[in-house]
C-alpha cells in the first residue's frame, strides 16, 4: 500500500512528528511504500537544519533526512507555511524541498491512504 | 493567487475530499491555513466537502471582527467558496446546540447534520483531512 503522510506540528513541542516518523518507518519495514511526507503548519519547522538538540536526545529533523536518504521518501515543505515561519531553502536539512500545497493534494489523489499527524 | 489556476495531477482521478474544521477561527492558525488547502484541492477539480464541528462552527459565525487582536480577518473567504465550486458545507448539529447557535447565526448556507448523518457522510469519503 502507498501511504502519504501529513505532519502538522513542529518537532519536540508536539509528538506528531515523532509518531509520523515511527509510522513511516514501520510501514516501510512492513513492505509498504511511503513516497512522500508533507510538512504543513508548524510542521515546516521539522525541515530546519539549524536545530541542534542535545546529543542524548533524538534529532527529529536529521531522522527524517536519513529516512529520505535510505528509502527515497520525498520530504516536501509547504512554501506558504514556510515563508510565514522563516523556513527558506538556505536553512533546509538534507533531502527536504520546498513546494506548493498541490503536492499535498496529489498525495490524496494518488496514494491509497493519506494519514495526518497533528492536533 | 497563482496557485488558484486550474491544476491537474495528470491522472484525471476525482476523489471525495472532506475537510474537517474543528478549531475556532482565531487563536491558532489551523482555520486559516486549512482554508488554503481547501482552495487548492478545489483547483484540482476534486469533490470537496467542508465540515464544521466543535469550535470549528465559530469559523462561520456572522460579525467576526478581528481588528482588536490585529489578526487578518479571512471570514469573507467562506462566502467566496461557491466561486471555487466548494458548495458542500456541513455543520454538526450537536456542536451548534452546545454553543447556542442556529443557522441564522452563520454567514453561509449550510446543511446541519446529526451525528449519524455525519458518520455516513464521512464513510463515503476517500480522503479526510482534519484541521
Amino acid at each position: 500500500m502507498q501511504f502519504g503522510i501529513l505532519v502538522n506540528e513542529g518537532p519536540y513541542t508536539h509528538q506528531a512528528s515523532d509518531t509520523a516518523y515511527l509510522f513511516a518507518r514501520a510501514a516501510i519495514e512492513k513492505g509498504h511504500k511511503v513516497p512522500r511526507v508533507f510538512f504543513y503548519h508548524d510542521g515546516v519547522y521539522n525541515a530546519s537544519r539549524l536545530a541542534t538538540p542535545p546529543q542524548d536526545d533524538r534529532n527529529v529533523g536529521a531522522r527524517w533526512s536519513k529516512l529520505a536518504a535510505d528509502h527515497g521518501v520525498d520530504l516536501v515543505v509547504c512554501v506558504a507555511a514556510a515563508q510565514r515561519r522563516g523556513i527558506t531553502d538556505g536553512v533546509l536539512g538534507d533531502n527536504f524541498r520546498i513546494s506548493g500545497l498541490g503536492q499535498l493534494v496529489e498525495m490524496g489523489i494518488q496514494y491509497d491512504r493519506l494519514v495526518t499527524f497533528g492536533d | 493567487m497563482s496557485d488558484m489556476d486550474e491544476m491537474d495531477d495528470g491522472s484525471g482521478v476525482v476523489k471525495k475530499f472532506m475537510f474537517l474544521n474543528r478549531k475556532a477561527p482565531h487563536g491558532t492558525v489551523y482555520a486559516l491555513e486549512g482554508l488554503e488547502v481547501v482552495l487548492i484541492t478545489a483547483a484540482f477539480d476534486q469533490d470537496v466537502s467542508m465540515v464544521f464541528t466543535d469550535d470549528g462552527v465559530y469559523q462561520l459565525i456572522k460579525g467576526i471582527d478581528s481588528k482588536g487582536i490585529e489578526v487578518k480577518d479571512f471570514s469573507k473567504t467562506y462566502r467566496a467558496l461557491e466561486g471555487y465550486d466548494v458548495e458542500k458545507l456541513y455543520v454538526d448539529q450537536a456542536s451548534m446546540d452546545a454553543r447556542g447557535l442556529t443557522e441564522d447565526d452563520l454567514i453561509v448556507d449550510v446543511a446541519v447534520l446529526s451525528v449519524d448523518e455525519m458518520a455516513n457522510l464521512m464513510a463515503e469519503q476517500d480522503v479526510v483531512i482534519s484541521f
